[in-house]
Protein backbone atom coordinates (compact mmCIF):
# COMPACT_ATOMS: atom_id res chain seq x y z
CA UNK A 1 0.00 0.00 0.00
CA UNK A 2 1.73 3.08 -1.09
CA UNK A 3 1.37 6.68 0.67
CA UNK A 4 -1.11 8.46 -1.90
CA UNK A 5 -3.39 4.59 -1.61
CA UNK A 6 -3.24 6.17 2.22
CA UNK A 7 -4.54 9.96 1.74
CA UNK A 8 -7.00 8.61 -0.53
CA UNK A 9 -8.53 6.49 2.09
CA UNK A 10 -7.90 9.26 4.57
CA UNK A 11 -9.60 12.06 2.09
CA UNK A 12 -11.49 11.01 -0.51
CA UNK A 13 -12.04 13.97 -2.35
CA UNK A 14 -7.95 14.11 -2.99
CA UNK A 15 -8.10 13.11 -6.52
CA UNK A 16 -7.72 13.73 -10.00
CA UNK A 17 -9.28 17.36 -9.87
CA UNK A 18 -5.77 18.55 -8.08
CA UNK A 19 -3.62 18.52 -10.99
CA UNK A 20 -5.16 20.87 -13.28
CA UNK A 21 -4.42 23.70 -10.99
CA UNK A 22 -0.79 22.95 -10.47
CA UNK A 23 -0.18 23.89 -13.78
CA UNK A 24 -0.13 27.58 -13.56
CA UNK A 25 1.03 27.57 -9.50
CA UNK A 26 4.47 28.45 -10.95
CA UNK A 27 3.03 31.86 -11.84
CA UNK A 28 1.04 32.56 -8.41
CA UNK A 29 4.12 32.19 -6.91
CA UNK A 30 6.16 34.26 -9.15
CA UNK A 31 3.67 36.85 -8.78
CA UNK A 32 3.11 36.82 -5.20
CA UNK A 33 7.17 36.64 -4.99
CA UNK A 34 7.45 39.95 -6.59
CA UNK A 35 4.74 41.94 -5.05
CA UNK A 36 6.50 40.71 -1.95
CA UNK A 37 9.84 41.74 -3.02
CA UNK A 38 8.27 45.63 -4.55
CA UNK A 39 6.42 45.99 -1.47
CA UNK A 40 9.88 45.62 1.01
CA UNK A 41 11.72 47.70 -1.51
CA UNK A 42 8.97 50.35 -0.89
CA UNK A 43 9.28 50.00 2.70
CA UNK A 44 13.03 49.14 3.04
CA UNK A 45 13.94 52.29 0.50
CA UNK A 46 10.83 54.76 1.13
CA UNK A 47 8.94 54.59 4.11
CA UNK A 48 11.74 53.15 6.32
CA UNK A 49 14.13 55.99 5.74
CA UNK A 50 10.92 58.43 6.59
CA UNK A 51 10.11 57.13 9.60
CA UNK A 52 13.77 56.52 10.89
CA UNK A 53 14.24 60.24 10.71
CA UNK A 54 12.31 62.93 13.09
CA UNK A 55 11.96 66.43 11.62
CA UNK A 56 13.32 69.42 13.71
CA UNK A 57 13.11 73.61 13.06
CA UNK A 58 16.13 75.36 14.09
CA UNK A 59 14.92 77.43 17.30
CA UNK A 60 15.60 80.52 14.98
CA UNK A 61 15.55 80.32 10.95
CA UNK A 62 19.32 81.69 9.82
CA UNK A 63 20.63 83.72 7.60
CA UNK A 64 24.48 82.72 6.92
CA UNK A 65 23.93 84.99 3.52
CA UNK A 66 22.83 87.60 5.07
CA UNK A 67 25.99 87.75 7.86
CA UNK A 68 28.38 86.55 5.40
CA UNK A 69 27.59 90.04 2.99
CA UNK A 70 28.47 91.80 6.83
CA UNK A 71 31.16 90.47 8.19
CA UNK A 72 34.73 90.76 7.40
CA UNK A 73 36.38 87.63 7.54
CA UNK A 74 34.11 85.02 5.96
CA UNK A 75 33.64 81.84 8.42
CA UNK A 76 36.19 82.72 10.79
CA UNK A 77 34.25 86.09 12.16
CA UNK A 78 31.84 83.14 13.76
CA UNK A 79 33.21 79.89 13.26
CA UNK A 80 36.82 80.48 14.78
CA UNK A 81 40.09 78.91 16.08
CA UNK A 82 40.83 79.17 19.99
CA UNK A 83 44.09 79.88 20.70
CA UNK A 84 44.87 76.50 21.94
CA UNK A 85 44.10 74.81 18.33
CA UNK A 86 40.77 73.59 19.50
CA UNK A 87 37.25 74.76 17.55
CA UNK A 88 35.26 76.50 18.34
CA UNK A 89 32.06 75.28 16.28
CA UNK A 90 28.47 77.10 16.54
CA UNK A 91 29.29 80.80 18.53
CA UNK A 92 27.33 81.42 21.96
CA UNK A 93 24.69 84.16 22.35
CA UNK A 94 27.97 86.80 23.26
CA UNK A 95 29.09 86.62 19.79
CA UNK A 96 25.51 87.80 18.24
CA UNK A 97 25.04 90.65 20.52
CA UNK A 98 28.33 92.76 19.48
CA UNK A 99 25.73 93.46 16.93
CA UNK A 100 22.37 92.27 17.70
CA UNK A 101 21.88 94.18 21.14
CA UNK A 102 18.54 95.82 19.64
CA UNK A 103 16.47 94.85 16.12
CA UNK A 104 18.51 95.71 13.40
CA UNK A 105 16.53 94.57 10.43
CA UNK A 106 13.25 93.62 9.64
CA UNK A 107 13.35 90.45 9.44
CA UNK A 108 11.11 88.46 12.32
CA UNK A 109 12.98 85.73 12.95
CA UNK A 110 15.30 88.38 13.66
CA UNK A 111 12.64 90.15 16.45
CA UNK A 112 12.20 86.88 17.88
CA UNK A 113 16.18 86.12 18.76
CA UNK A 114 16.36 89.54 20.29
CA UNK A 115 12.90 89.35 22.25
CA UNK A 116 13.27 85.96 23.33
CA UNK A 117 17.18 85.21 23.54
CA UNK A 118 19.11 88.40 23.55
CA UNK A 119 16.90 90.42 25.80
CA UNK A 120 16.62 87.48 28.45
CA UNK A 121 20.05 86.29 27.96
CA UNK A 122 19.54 82.93 27.10
CA UNK A 123 21.48 80.87 24.77
CA UNK A 124 20.08 79.58 21.82
CA UNK A 125 19.85 75.42 21.32
CA UNK A 126 21.34 75.61 18.23
CA UNK A 127 20.85 71.90 16.38
CA UNK A 128 24.04 70.80 14.75
CA UNK A 129 23.96 69.60 10.97
CA UNK A 130 27.27 68.14 11.48
CA UNK A 131 28.03 66.37 15.13
CA UNK A 132 29.67 63.68 14.88
CA UNK A 133 29.34 60.42 17.45
CA UNK A 134 31.05 60.54 20.60
CA UNK A 135 33.65 57.86 19.40
CA UNK A 136 34.81 60.33 16.43
CA UNK A 137 38.06 62.42 17.06
CA UNK A 138 37.98 65.37 14.55
CA UNK A 139 40.45 67.99 14.19
CA UNK A 140 39.92 71.02 12.67
CA UNK A 141 43.20 72.74 12.81
CA UNK A 142 44.47 69.69 11.25
CA UNK A 143 42.33 70.24 8.25
CA UNK A 144 42.06 73.87 7.65
CA UNK A 145 45.54 75.04 9.26
CA UNK A 146 47.71 72.00 8.65
CA UNK A 147 46.36 70.83 5.16
CA UNK A 148 44.57 74.21 4.33
CA UNK A 149 41.33 72.87 3.12
CA UNK A 150 38.36 75.02 3.19
CA UNK A 151 35.36 74.72 5.03
CA UNK A 152 33.35 74.91 1.64
CA UNK A 153 35.03 71.43 1.14
CA UNK A 154 33.21 69.18 3.22
CA UNK A 155 30.49 71.94 4.70
CA UNK A 156 29.25 72.80 1.42
CA UNK A 157 28.17 76.20 0.13
CA UNK A 158 25.84 76.58 3.95
CA UNK A 159 27.60 80.33 4.11
CA UNK A 160 25.20 81.18 1.02
CA UNK A 161 22.10 79.56 2.41
CA UNK A 162 19.20 82.10 3.40
CA UNK A 163 16.80 79.44 5.50
CA UNK A 164 18.02 77.05 8.21
CA UNK A 165 17.22 73.40 6.56
CA UNK A 166 15.45 71.00 8.29
CA UNK A 167 16.99 68.95 11.25
CA UNK A 168 16.63 65.39 10.66
CA UNK A 169 17.96 63.12 13.67
CA UNK A 170 18.24 60.06 13.76
CA UNK A 171 15.29 58.38 16.28
CA UNK A 172 17.82 55.24 17.03
CA UNK A 173 21.15 56.90 17.59
CA UNK A 174 20.16 60.79 17.63
CA UNK A 175 22.69 61.22 15.18
CA UNK A 176 22.31 64.64 12.09
CA UNK A 177 21.16 62.64 9.04
CA UNK A 178 23.79 65.56 7.43
CA UNK A 179 26.52 62.97 8.26
CA UNK A 180 25.28 60.33 6.17
CA UNK A 181 24.71 62.82 3.40
CA UNK A 182 21.89 63.75 0.93
CA UNK A 183 20.40 60.05 0.40
CA UNK A 184 20.23 56.83 2.31
CA UNK A 185 20.86 54.46 -0.30
CA UNK A 186 23.63 57.28 -1.86
CA UNK A 187 21.30 58.02 -4.80
CA UNK A 188 20.61 61.33 -5.51
CA UNK A 189 21.67 65.05 -5.67
CA UNK A 190 23.14 66.87 -2.85
CA UNK A 191 20.23 70.03 -1.72
CA UNK A 192 21.64 73.17 -3.12
CA UNK A 193 23.84 73.88 0.48
CA UNK A 194 24.19 70.88 1.36
CA UNK A 195 27.83 69.60 2.53
CA UNK A 196 29.47 66.07 1.76
CA UNK A 197 28.81 62.88 3.48
CA UNK A 198 30.71 62.30 6.49
CA UNK A 199 30.75 58.80 7.22
CA UNK A 200 33.46 56.86 8.21
CA UNK A 201 34.46 55.47 4.62
CA UNK A 202 33.86 59.06 3.12
CA UNK A 203 36.82 60.53 5.72
CA UNK A 204 38.74 56.97 4.68
CA UNK A 205 38.61 57.60 1.52
CA UNK A 206 39.45 61.14 0.98
CA UNK A 207 42.21 60.14 3.54
CA UNK A 208 43.50 57.63 1.16
CA UNK A 209 43.64 59.87 -1.70
CA UNK A 210 45.38 62.76 -0.03
CA UNK A 211 47.92 61.05 2.36
CA UNK A 212 48.27 57.70 0.87
CA UNK A 213 46.79 55.74 3.97
CA UNK A 214 43.17 55.94 5.35
CA UNK A 215 45.27 56.66 8.81
CA UNK A 216 45.81 54.88 11.87
CA UNK A 217 42.58 54.27 14.12
CA UNK A 218 43.54 56.58 16.60
CA UNK A 219 43.89 59.17 14.37
CA UNK A 220 40.35 59.97 14.05
CA UNK A 221 38.62 57.64 16.96
CA UNK A 222 38.86 58.37 20.87
CA UNK B 1 52.06 43.70 9.83
CA UNK B 2 51.92 44.48 5.86
CA UNK B 3 52.55 48.33 6.41
CA UNK B 4 55.49 48.17 8.57
CA UNK B 5 58.03 48.36 5.47
CA UNK B 6 56.72 51.42 4.33
CA UNK B 7 56.37 53.32 7.30
CA UNK B 8 59.33 54.73 9.00
CA UNK B 9 58.53 55.12 12.75
CA UNK B 10 58.48 58.95 13.60
CA UNK B 11 57.90 58.93 16.97
CA UNK B 12 57.87 56.18 19.82
CA UNK B 13 56.07 57.61 22.52
CA UNK B 14 57.27 55.79 25.98
CA UNK B 15 57.72 55.79 29.66
CA UNK B 16 60.74 55.36 32.18
CA UNK B 17 59.61 54.23 35.52
CA UNK B 18 61.81 54.65 38.34
CA UNK B 19 61.02 52.24 41.09
CA UNK B 20 63.14 53.10 43.85
CA UNK B 21 61.27 56.58 43.84
CA UNK B 22 57.98 55.10 43.62
CA UNK B 23 56.26 55.00 46.78
CA UNK B 24 52.92 53.41 45.72
CA UNK B 25 50.74 56.15 46.55
CA UNK B 26 48.38 55.53 44.05
CA UNK B 27 47.96 59.35 42.66
CA UNK B 28 48.23 57.61 38.97
CA UNK B 29 45.87 55.43 38.89
CA UNK B 30 43.19 58.31 40.36
CA UNK B 31 44.29 60.67 38.08
CA UNK B 32 43.80 58.14 35.07
CA UNK B 33 40.29 57.39 36.41
CA UNK B 34 39.56 60.90 36.28
CA UNK B 35 40.93 61.31 33.16
CA UNK B 36 39.57 58.70 30.83
CA UNK B 37 36.58 58.23 32.09
CA UNK B 38 37.28 54.79 33.75
CA UNK B 39 34.35 53.67 35.76
CA UNK B 40 34.82 52.59 39.29
CA UNK B 41 33.30 50.17 41.32
CA UNK B 42 31.80 49.78 44.71
CA UNK B 43 34.57 46.52 45.38
CA UNK B 44 37.68 47.90 44.05
CA UNK B 45 39.00 44.34 45.72
CA UNK B 46 37.22 42.61 43.42
CA UNK B 47 39.91 42.15 40.27
CA UNK B 48 37.74 40.09 38.21
CA UNK B 49 35.30 43.27 37.45
CA UNK B 50 37.45 45.93 38.26
CA UNK B 51 38.45 48.45 35.63
CA UNK B 52 42.43 49.92 35.54
CA UNK B 53 43.97 51.27 32.99
CA UNK B 54 47.32 51.56 35.26
CA UNK B 55 47.03 49.66 38.34
CA UNK B 56 49.99 49.54 41.02
CA UNK B 57 51.06 46.00 42.02
CA UNK B 58 52.82 45.80 45.06
CA UNK B 59 55.96 43.31 45.13
CA UNK B 60 58.15 41.69 47.98
CA UNK B 61 61.77 39.93 48.43
CA UNK B 62 59.29 37.32 50.21
CA UNK B 63 62.43 37.43 52.89
CA UNK B 64 61.16 37.57 56.90
CA UNK B 65 61.55 40.27 58.57
CA UNK B 66 63.76 42.03 59.53
CA UNK B 67 65.49 41.76 55.42
CA UNK B 68 62.27 42.58 53.94
CA UNK B 69 62.08 45.03 51.01
CA UNK B 70 58.80 46.26 49.23
CA UNK B 71 58.50 47.47 45.83
CA UNK B 72 55.66 49.27 43.81
CA UNK B 73 55.19 48.70 40.44
CA UNK B 74 52.94 50.79 38.17
CA UNK B 75 51.78 49.39 35.10
CA UNK B 76 50.12 50.60 32.16
CA UNK B 77 49.85 49.13 28.94
CA UNK B 78 53.29 48.56 27.47
CA UNK B 79 52.36 50.01 24.27
CA UNK B 80 54.27 46.79 22.65
CA UNK B 81 56.46 47.15 19.50
CA UNK B 82 56.79 43.26 18.75
CA UNK B 83 59.99 41.48 17.37
CA UNK B 84 61.58 43.95 15.19
CA UNK B 85 59.62 46.72 16.17
CA UNK B 86 57.58 46.11 13.67
CA UNK B 87 53.92 46.58 15.39
CA UNK B 88 54.03 43.21 15.96
CA UNK B 89 52.31 43.41 19.35
CA UNK B 90 50.68 40.18 20.87
CA UNK B 91 46.83 42.24 21.16
CA UNK B 92 47.04 43.54 17.96
CA UNK B 93 48.36 40.61 16.22
CA UNK B 94 45.20 38.28 17.66
CA UNK B 95 42.47 40.56 17.42
CA UNK B 96 39.74 39.10 14.55
CA UNK B 97 37.98 42.94 14.22
CA UNK B 98 41.18 45.31 13.55
CA UNK B 99 39.51 46.99 16.87
CA UNK B 100 43.38 47.38 18.22
CA UNK B 101 46.09 48.54 15.97
CA UNK B 102 49.46 50.06 15.91
CA UNK B 103 50.23 53.63 15.24
CA UNK B 104 53.29 53.97 13.52
CA UNK B 105 53.55 57.57 13.94
CA UNK B 106 53.31 57.65 17.56
CA UNK B 107 54.20 53.94 18.44
CA UNK B 108 50.98 53.78 20.33
CA UNK B 109 48.13 50.82 20.11
CA UNK B 110 45.09 51.89 20.02
CA UNK B 111 42.02 50.32 21.03
CA UNK B 112 38.41 51.28 19.21
CA UNK B 113 35.76 50.20 21.62
CA UNK B 114 32.77 50.98 18.98
CA UNK B 115 34.81 48.12 16.53
CA UNK B 116 35.44 46.08 19.34
CA UNK B 117 32.86 42.84 19.89
CA UNK B 118 34.13 41.79 23.52
CA UNK B 119 35.94 38.23 22.12
CA UNK B 120 38.91 38.86 24.49
CA UNK B 121 41.49 37.28 22.74
CA UNK B 122 43.29 40.44 23.03
CA UNK B 123 43.14 40.19 27.19
CA UNK B 124 44.34 36.80 26.85
CA UNK B 125 47.58 37.03 24.27
CA UNK B 126 48.34 40.63 26.68
CA UNK B 127 51.20 38.88 28.89
CA UNK B 128 50.85 42.08 31.12
CA UNK B 129 47.68 41.69 31.89
CA UNK B 130 46.91 45.39 30.31
CA UNK B 131 43.79 45.30 29.30
CA UNK B 132 40.23 45.24 30.95
CA UNK B 133 37.12 44.04 30.06
CA UNK B 134 33.56 45.76 30.38
CA UNK B 135 31.02 43.13 31.71
CA UNK B 136 29.35 45.59 32.71
CA UNK B 137 27.88 49.06 31.55
CA UNK B 138 30.13 51.69 33.56
CA UNK B 139 27.93 53.80 36.18
CA UNK B 140 28.77 56.51 38.04
CA UNK B 141 27.42 58.07 41.13
CA UNK B 142 24.89 60.31 40.78
CA UNK B 143 25.46 63.76 38.92
CA UNK B 144 29.72 62.56 38.03
CA UNK B 145 28.76 61.79 34.52
CA UNK B 146 28.37 65.77 34.14
CA UNK B 147 32.06 65.45 35.23
CA UNK B 148 33.16 63.18 33.00
CA UNK B 149 36.02 64.19 30.12
CA UNK B 150 34.24 64.92 26.90
CA UNK B 151 37.87 64.54 24.60
CA UNK B 152 37.29 60.53 25.84
CA UNK B 153 34.51 58.29 24.55
CA UNK B 154 33.34 56.21 27.17
CA UNK B 155 32.91 52.31 26.91
CA UNK B 156 30.38 50.23 27.18
CA UNK B 157 29.17 46.70 28.31
CA UNK B 158 30.83 43.85 26.50
CA UNK B 159 34.01 45.68 25.15
CA UNK B 160 38.02 45.70 26.06
CA UNK B 161 39.50 48.55 27.24
CA UNK B 162 43.08 49.55 27.83
CA UNK B 163 45.25 52.73 28.80
CA UNK B 164 45.81 54.69 25.20
CA UNK B 165 49.13 56.90 27.11
CA UNK B 166 46.50 59.90 26.83
CA UNK B 167 46.32 59.79 23.06
CA UNK B 168 43.71 62.78 23.55
CA UNK B 169 46.15 64.74 25.22
CA UNK B 170 48.51 64.14 21.82
CA UNK B 171 45.49 64.81 19.87
CA UNK B 172 45.25 68.45 21.61
CA UNK B 173 48.83 68.83 21.70
CA UNK B 174 48.57 68.27 17.97
CA UNK B 175 45.95 70.95 17.12
CA UNK B 176 47.75 73.54 19.18
CA UNK B 177 50.99 72.52 17.38
CA UNK B 178 48.96 73.34 13.74
CA UNK B 179 47.70 76.33 15.11
CA UNK B 180 50.76 77.82 15.73
CA UNK B 181 52.29 76.49 12.46
CA UNK B 182 54.80 73.92 14.35
CA UNK B 183 55.71 70.36 13.25
CA UNK B 184 56.58 68.89 16.11
CA UNK B 185 55.94 68.87 19.73
CA UNK B 186 57.37 69.84 22.58
CA UNK B 187 58.39 66.99 25.22
CA UNK B 188 56.17 68.83 28.38
CA UNK B 189 53.02 69.63 25.85
CA UNK B 190 51.98 65.61 25.57
CA UNK B 191 52.03 64.29 28.88
CA UNK B 192 49.78 61.23 30.27
CA UNK B 193 47.26 62.41 33.68
CA UNK B 194 49.35 59.13 35.29
CA UNK B 195 53.13 61.13 34.57
CA UNK B 196 51.43 64.78 35.66
CA UNK B 197 50.07 63.20 38.48
CA UNK B 198 53.07 61.56 40.04
CA UNK B 199 54.04 63.57 43.19
CA UNK B 200 57.69 62.16 43.21
CA UNK B 201 58.01 62.28 39.41
CA UNK B 202 59.25 58.40 39.32
CA UNK B 203 57.70 58.39 35.83
CA UNK B 204 59.17 60.13 32.68
CA UNK B 205 57.49 60.10 29.40
CA UNK B 206 58.48 61.42 25.93
CA UNK B 207 59.53 60.38 22.60
CA UNK B 208 62.16 57.25 23.01
CA UNK B 209 64.01 58.34 19.27
CA UNK B 210 63.79 62.05 19.96
CA UNK B 211 67.92 62.53 21.79
CA UNK B 212 66.26 65.46 23.44
CA UNK B 213 63.61 63.90 25.22
CA UNK B 214 64.91 62.88 28.95
CA UNK B 215 63.50 58.76 28.15
CA UNK B 216 66.05 58.79 25.27
CA UNK B 217 68.84 58.88 27.71
CA UNK B 218 66.74 57.31 30.85
CA UNK B 219 66.16 54.14 29.22
CA UNK B 220 69.42 53.02 28.53
CA UNK B 221 70.27 53.62 32.51
CA UNK B 222 72.38 50.35 33.81
CA UNK B 223 69.70 49.71 36.02
CA UNK B 224 67.33 50.03 33.19
CA UNK B 225 65.03 46.84 32.27
CA UNK B 226 61.52 46.13 31.01
CA UNK B 227 58.82 43.18 31.67
CA UNK B 228 59.30 39.73 30.79
CA UNK B 229 61.89 40.74 28.17
CA UNK B 230 62.52 37.14 27.01
CA UNK B 231 59.13 36.95 24.79
CA UNK B 232 60.30 40.33 23.12
CA UNK B 233 57.59 41.45 23.33
CA UNK B 234 59.78 44.83 22.93
CA UNK B 235 57.32 46.90 25.90
CA UNK B 236 57.82 51.03 25.68
CA UNK B 237 57.42 51.06 29.34
CA UNK B 238 61.03 50.56 30.90
CA UNK B 239 61.68 50.39 34.68
CA UNK B 240 64.73 51.66 36.48
CA UNK B 241 65.61 49.93 40.35
CA UNK B 242 68.93 49.37 42.09
CA UNK B 243 67.77 46.38 43.51
CA UNK B 244 69.01 43.47 41.86
CA UNK B 245 65.61 41.64 43.29
CA UNK B 246 63.11 43.60 41.85
CA UNK B 247 65.07 43.41 37.94
CA UNK B 248 64.86 40.12 38.69
CA UNK B 249 61.26 39.91 39.33
CA UNK B 250 60.76 41.94 35.79
CA UNK B 251 61.05 38.11 33.75
CA UNK B 252 61.42 34.25 34.88
CA UNK B 253 65.05 33.94 35.15
CA UNK B 254 66.55 30.79 36.27
CA UNK B 255 68.51 31.04 39.55
CA UNK B 256 72.21 31.09 37.99
CA UNK B 257 71.05 33.74 35.31
CA UNK B 258 71.17 37.24 35.52
CA UNK B 259 68.83 39.58 35.18
CA UNK B 260 70.75 41.40 32.35
CA UNK B 261 71.72 38.83 30.40
CA UNK B 262 68.79 38.20 28.23
CA UNK B 263 68.37 42.00 27.56
CA UNK B 264 71.46 41.95 25.99
CA UNK B 265 70.65 39.26 24.31
CA UNK B 266 67.70 40.41 23.13
CA UNK B 267 69.17 43.46 21.83
CA UNK B 268 71.71 42.01 20.28
CA UNK B 269 68.82 39.70 17.78
CA UNK B 270 67.43 43.30 16.61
Amino acid sequence: MSISDLEHAVDPNLGAADHPPQKSSGWVVFFCFMIGLVGSLIVGWFLFPQWLYSEKHQPIDFNHSIHMDNVSDGCNSCHFFREDGTFSGIPDLSACTDCHQDVIGSDPEEEKFVTEYVAQDKEVQWLSYFRQPDCVFFSHAAHVTGAGMSCESCHGDIGYSTHSKVYQENIISGYSRDIWGYSISRFGKPGEHDGKPMKMNDCAKCHLEETGSKGACFQCHK
Amino acid sequence: MKESATHETARRYGMVIDLDKCTGCGACMVSCYAENNVPFKKDESNKLDSINWIRVVKMTNQKPYPDTQICYLPMPCMQCDGVGKHGHSPCVSVCPAVATDYDFTTGIVSQIYTRCFGCRYCMAACPYHARKFNWWDPVWPADMEKYLSPNVSPRMRGVVEKCSFCFHRYQLARDKAYQEERAELEENEYQPACVEACPVKAMTFGDLNNPAHAVYELKNHKHAFRLLERLETNPKVYYISSKEWVRRNGDNYLPDEAPGRLKSKAKARH
